[in-house]
């Protein structure tokens, strides 16, 4: 069942669009990505889920229940770890927590026994009296995840979660992002890190300029847009005429990025053997597997010559 | 567009009152003394240092004159204070506004919350002061207990004013103007110092407009224990006003951070 629909889907701000009339669903207890470039149209998305950002036009229906006239109720069943830190800075890490809780009328002896429990999952158990100003970028992540789970919610939205952290921080917010999951917590995450979106969605969308390119599995993606490996010519751009006529049978597409030529092969051994027996040679062939920054490059057209 | 004059208000606006008094409750005691020792400043230089200078005042020396005025000041400043530097600090550094609205709670609750927690620093700043002219025996009259009931109304009434400049000016720069253009003035034109009967007709007629006057009017003539009608006209200009300022303020507040 979707717990997330999205129908023809507009946000603008004071005229100019955001979103551009975008047709999605999520599904129950999946990880869901929005992956795109900054301003994609990603953060609108997701404030429109709940109710931040009024919906211009079309239609959301999150948990069945239409936003414009529901967000009450949609909020209380929403975890929400905005893009950028909004903990409390007035409160200690276990009180933010505890007035976080109070917002959903929790009563304060079961908001105490979750908020301790959260903590202890995310590791911030010998914190519970710091000022949150004197916490690490990672620790602040983690507790602000803490806190949108503090209602018990059916869907967690994560707007950029890991930007900022070190790539160890970063390691440690998936994991706990992972476990989440396994719980059978829908997750929905937007992103700009290609790693994020593989290591954790199991569907996603692709924005750029407000548009959905494409949807599917990550596996699904690089399939339809690239397949498994990708060549990269180095200085190659310059003979790309010629190489794609020449190879247009062994090759399933192809695009110049900046001086680079990136061939997506049928086989990539064969072809890379093929042209390091060719008269010219170029300055370095890379054959690796493809990832979903390929996909993106390709959707986008981004490094395509001007 | 047809709902945007509707508010949406349930009690969980006690809630958002609530984090502030919190986050109040490990800072009170610094926060208390510094507020209250700029009007004590006022009294001892201006009631027993220019009082000296000063002939008597409808029958009262300086200083019976100023102290129960100082307390309708001093609970202008407080909630003035609290709703524009106070709040935008909230709203715009801090986005606690942000984290709050992605819980059940709407932002016409965060704006009230914000008036009422403006109210009650109105109500707590101006009792201290009354409190102290208690003890320096500038009270007259057991009407004085009603003051505290004067200066939540004025509260929820400059809160909302100071929130409506927010939402017209939302910068931090602009408080400045609002202190030295509106606040100030208020401070200095309606009655705290000089009765007003001195003034130009057109000046007096001004000054009606003045929502401090008429907080001024209430706490003087309830400390002196000078009661009657134009009290309750008083009272009730305040209550109108801030009945319709409130709204106002709540409306330009969601405008601002709701897009």
């Amino acid at each position: 069942m979707d717990i997330i629909t999205a129908r023809n889907l507009v946000k603008e701000y004071n005229g100019l669009r955001a979103v551009n009339g975008i047709n999605f669903s999520v599904h129950r207890q999946e990880c869901f990505g929005i992956l795109g470039p900054n301003g994609a149209g990603k953060t609108s998305t997701v404030r429109m889920m709940f109710g931040f950002s009024p919906i211009t036009a079309g239609e959301l229906h999150v948990l069945g229940l239409d936003v414009t006239h529901h967000a009450r109720e949609i909020k209380a069943r929403l975890g929400i770890v905005p893009q950028e830190n909004n903990l409390d800075l007035d409160l200690k890490v276990l009180q933010n927590l505890l007035v976080y809780a109070s917002f959903f009328n929790i009563p304060e002896r079961e908001a105490r026994a979750r908020a301790l429990e959260h903590l202890e999952f995310f590791g911030l158990s010998d914190k519970l009296d710091a000022k949150v100003d004197h916490l690490s970028g990672g620790m602040k992540r983690r507790l602000t995840i803490a806190r949108a789970l503090i209602n018990n919610p059916e869907i967690v939205i994560l707007d950029e979660p890991t930007t900022g952290l070190d790539p160890q921080a970063r390691h440690t917010v998936w994991q706990r992002l992972r476990h989440l999951r396994s719980r059978g917590v829908t997750i929905i995450l937007t992103t700009h890190y290609l790693e994020e979106a593989a290591q954790l969605c199991d569907r996603l969308i692709i924005m750029d300029h407000g548009d959905i390119l494409d949807e599917g599995t990550p596996g699904e993606l690089l399939e339809r847009h690239v397949g498994a490996e990708v060549l990269e010519i180095g200085q190659g751009a310059a003979a790309a005429d010629n190489l794609t006529k020449q190879f247009h049978n062994d090759i399933r597409g192809h695009l110049e990025v900046g001086d680079n030529l990136v061939l997506y092969p049928l086989n990539g051994r064969e072809l890379l053997s093929r042209l390091q027996n060719l008269p010219q040679q170029f300055d370095h062939y890379l054959l690796r597997p493809a990832t979903l920054e390929d996909v993106f490059l390709k959707l986008t057209g981004r490094g395509l010559k001007e | 567009m047809s709902n945007t004059l509707r508010m949406d208000i349930s009690p969980r606006v006690f809630k958002v009152f609530r984090r502030h008094l919190t986050v109040y409750r490990r800072n009170w005691k610094v926060s208390l003394s510094f507020n209250f020792f700029e009007p004590l400043l006022y009294l001892a230089a201006m009631g027993y240092g220019l009082g000296v200078y000063v002939q008597a005042i409808e029958g009262l020396t300086f200083i019976q004159f100023l102290a129960p005025a100082l307390i309708a000041s001093s609970a202008m400043f407080s909630s003035s204070y609290e709703c524009t530097y106070g709040t935008f600090i909230r709203m715009e550094f801090q986005k606690t506004f942000q984290a709050m609205v992605a819980t059940p709670v709407s932002m016409d609750e965060v704006s009230l919350g914000e008036i009422l927690w403006g109210s009650f620093k109105s109500f707590l700043y101006g009792s201290v002061i009354l409190f102290v002219i208690l003890v320096l025996g500038l009270v007259a009259s057991p009407w004085a207990l009603l003051v505290p009931g004067v200066l939540l109304v004025s509260g929820l009434l400059f809160a909302s004013l100071s929130m409506i400049w927010i939402g017209l000016f939302p910068n931090i720069d602009s408080f400045n103007y609002y202190f030295s253009l509106v606040i100030t003035p208020l401070f200095l034109f309606s009655g705290v110092f000089f009765p007003l009967s001195g003034l130009p007709a057109i000046a007096q007629t001004l000054a009606w407009a003045s929502p401090l006057l008429h907080v001024v009017n209430l706490t003087r003539g309830l400390v002196l224990g000078n009661v009657g009608m134009h009290l309750v006209w008083d009272f009730v200009w305040l209550v109108v006003v801030a009945a319709v300022l409130m709204p106002i303020a709540i409306h330009l507040m969601r405008r601002l951070v709701i897009r």
